[in-house]
């Protein structure tokens, strides 16, 4: 149940990096879901969804690379 | 600046752009935009096309500021905030053929997203029908989404490739401010490009300093939300999240305000400012460009602001707009306040097959 996945959206376009985020937080497996994210309309869609959703977000730089953590 | 930053990153972005671009919109007609034409991605779009002789419809001739604005303000906006990530590689040559059909069903329909709802907001009821179409593409492109549909990922770029459509803006402006007249009639008198109607649609056109300054504003306000009236639907319809369809409401709301301060309602179907009642071909036409606009991510507008980020692909849907909007009125493709031309319909037909086969065979291979 503590399963974490990390998934990479970068460079995909809208609506996609939502897309994918919602088809993983479907699986009730998933704990944590990690997002490396690349432009700041993904990062703001995202932890949009996600919180709507009734996820714990926070978003974390890891050197030029933007990741949200997702929890449930 | 990190206040005024985090209020347009905040739910309340996108209904406050809304707000400025309806009311600057209206403010646009009234300083000698043609009528219901405050703003229009596609027809501005087509005017430049025209301008630069890509088209010889002497109506629909004039570089206009708005467009090179609403890049250069996105462009200055990412700069500002640290979002100029120049990228590209997700499908270029389908990305030029969705622009290019994106236009060719708006000039069916005469107007993009933006101007359907500005045309509803003076009363406009044809609008009501081209709105039903778009909506109707987007569903159909959120068919294909739900169902895996890609165009696959873009890549990070040379910082010198996200240049190039600022470039090509700047350039743009110089040729307006300047209008040389590169051409030569049969007597060696000099006649355009640059052309600028002297009659219709073309000629008629708010002061430059104005428009372009309005341009800015909107560029750089709909980088910050992402304002995007294709996004506002189809989020709703698929994630049902209403911050894109806030700012789409905002933005119809203040524009009926503004066009009711100004006298500008008249409500019906016939004798509407640059339009038709050409039903079928208002809702066909506008499906095209929905599913167009869907399948590529983002409506005409989104795709200028994305262009102003550095994002190529975008850029080369932009490009395919100003081609298609050339193919429009060279084949007697786009409409007229008569109605549907000759080949439009075919054209139309043409594009909903194209975007078909692309959303049912693109997926993404990972």
């Amino acid at each position: 149940m503590s399963e974490t996945k990390r998934i990479d959206v970068r460079g995909l376009s809208c609506p996609q990096p939502v897309l994918c985020v919602q088809k993983e937080l479907q699986n009730s497996e998933i704990k944590t879901l990690e997002v490396l994210v690349d432009t700041g309309t993904s990062r703001e869609n995202i932890r949009r969804f996600a919180t709507n959703m009734g996820c714990r977000v926070q978003i974390e730089e890891e050197g030029d690379q933007t990741v949200i953590k997702i929890e449930r | 600046m990190k206040a005024i930053s985090n209020l347009l990153s905040s739910r309340m972005g996108p209904v406050i752009a809304g707000i400025f671009i309806g009311s600057l919109a209206v403010i646009l007609v009234i300083l000698g935009n043609p009528g219901n034409m405050g703003i229009c991605a596609a027809c501005f779009v087509r005017d430049t096309s025209g301008a630069l002789g890509l088209h010889r419809a002497a109506a629909v001739q004039y570089i206009r500021p708005e467009i090179i604005g609403f890049l250069l303000g996105s462009f200055v906006a990412a700069l500002t905030f640290k979002e100029f990530k120049p990228r590209a590689g997700s499908s270029p040559v389908i990305r030029f053929f969705l622009g290019f059909f994106a236009m060719i069903g708006a000039l069916v329909f005469l107007g993009c997203p933006w101007r359907a709802i500005l045309r509803l907001s003076a009363g406009d009821l044809n609008a009501i029908v081209g709105i039903i179409g778009l909506v109707a593409g987007i569903y159909v492109g959120i068919l294909f989404l739900k169902n895996g549909f890609s165009l696959g990922r873009n890549q990070s770029a040379n910082k010198f490739s996200g240049l190039i459509m600022p470039a090509v803006m700047t350039v743009l402006l110089i040729l307006l401010v300047l209008s040389p007249k590169f051409g030569r009639d049969a007597t060696q008198q000099p006649i355009g490009p640059i052309f600028i109607s002297t009659t219709g649609p073309g000629s008629m056109y708010a002061p430059l300093i104005f428009s372009l300054l309005v341009g800015l504003i909107v560029g750089f306000l709909a980088q910050r939300t992402r304002f995007c009236t294709v996004g506002a639907f189809r989020d709703v319809l698929l994630i049902k999240d209403f911050h894109l369809f806030n700012g789409l409401l905002a933005f119809f709301v203040s524009a009926l305000i503004f066009n009711f301060i100004f006298g500008k309602i008249n409500i019906g179907f016939a004798n509407q400012p640059i339009a038709h009642s050409d039903g079928i071909w208002n809702f066909l036409g506008m499906s095209l460009s929905g599913l167009a606009y869907t399948l590529a991510g983002g409506c005409p507008g989104r795709q200028i602001f994305l262009s102003g980020e550095g994002d190529g692909d975008a850029s080369i849907f932009v490009l395919g707009m100003f081609i298609g909007a050339a193919f429009s009125h060279n084949f007697n493709l786009a409409s007229s306040p008569a109605g549907a031309s000759i080949y439009g319909p075919y054209a139309v037909i043409a594009g909903l097959a194209f975007c078909l086969i692309i959303g049912i065979f693109m997926k993404d291979k990972r």
